[in-house]
């Protein structure tokens, strides 16, 4: 069935500037094959180099994160909506880090 | 990229930093992008959920929840989330390794150094898409 996925606007550089993409998936990670199927250059965002999910990436089923549901194979309802949701983190201590001054 | 705020949200983030000092505070912009610039409508002022509160003197964590029910703000107002700001406690306003690690392209993030719980350093910043700096932007209050 169709399965609306909700870009966050730092992924839509890949997506062509889709906010919302509706793919073919009936299960979290069929629609993430198809998403990333469809737009391979977000595979890297979205998963380590282990093939999991990032840490800092998170999907959401309607209020619900599938952490903890059934992760990659919760089944998906008619009519919810999956979001990507990125949590925030960071912190001070500069050590080593380099940046650039704008010009 | 030019990060707009009011002066109204300036004093906001001002007390939200100064009041959690000696701890990291942070928080969401919400607004709109026009040209280039990112003008802030609205601010969510938020605790930081870092889970060791030992470690929030310099670590900060904003849960996708959050994020999440900003994102649903935004998205009924027609605005979207433009980017985050944090403090840094007696460090300077600079993106550590670990801002660099945890960030995202795209947003605009404020960092404000707070010396001696007051706020003395106020620099916005981008992450280059190759993940490699942080550029640093312009910040502009505006009446
Ligand atoms: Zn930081």
């Amino acid at each position: 069935m169709a399965v609306q996925i909700l870009i966050p606007t730092p992924l839509r550089v890949y997506t062509r500037g889709e906010k919302v993409v509706t793919v073919e998936a009936g299960t979290v990670g069929e629609a993430l094959r198809a998403l990333t199927e469809r737009f391979p250059e977000l595979r890297r965002h979205l998963f380590n180099e282990e093939g999991r999910l990032r840490s800092f990436v998170n999907l959401y089923l309607g209020d619900e994160d599938v952490r903890y549901l059934q992760g990659e194979e919760t089944p998906i309802p008619d009519g919810q909506t999956l979001s990507i949701v990125p949590s925030i983190a960071g912190g001070g201590r500069w050590s080593s880090g380099r940046w650039i001054t704008r010009r | 990229m030019i990060l707009r705020l009011r002066q109204a949200h300036q004093d906001q983030i001002r007390a939200h930093v100064e009041g959690g000092y000696p701890a990291e505070a942070c928080g969401i912009f919400l607004g709109r992008e026009v040209d280039g610039v990112r003008i802030v409508e609205r601010l969510r002022l938020v605790d930081n959920r870092w889970a060791d509160p030992e470690e929030q003197t310099h670590r900060f964590l904003i849960p996708p929840e959050e994020v999440l029910a900003a994102e649903r703000e935004a998205v009924a107002e027609g605005m979207e989330i433009l980017g985050f700001f944090h403090s840094h406690p007696d460090h300077p306003a600079r993106p550590s390794n670990f801002d660099r690690e945890h960030a995202w392209p795209w947003y605009a993030y404020l960092i404000v150094s707070v010396e001696n719980g007051r706020a003395t350093d106020w620099r916005v910043w981008e992450l280059r898409e190759d993940r490699s700096a942080f550029i640093e932007r312009t910040l502009e209050v505006v009446p």
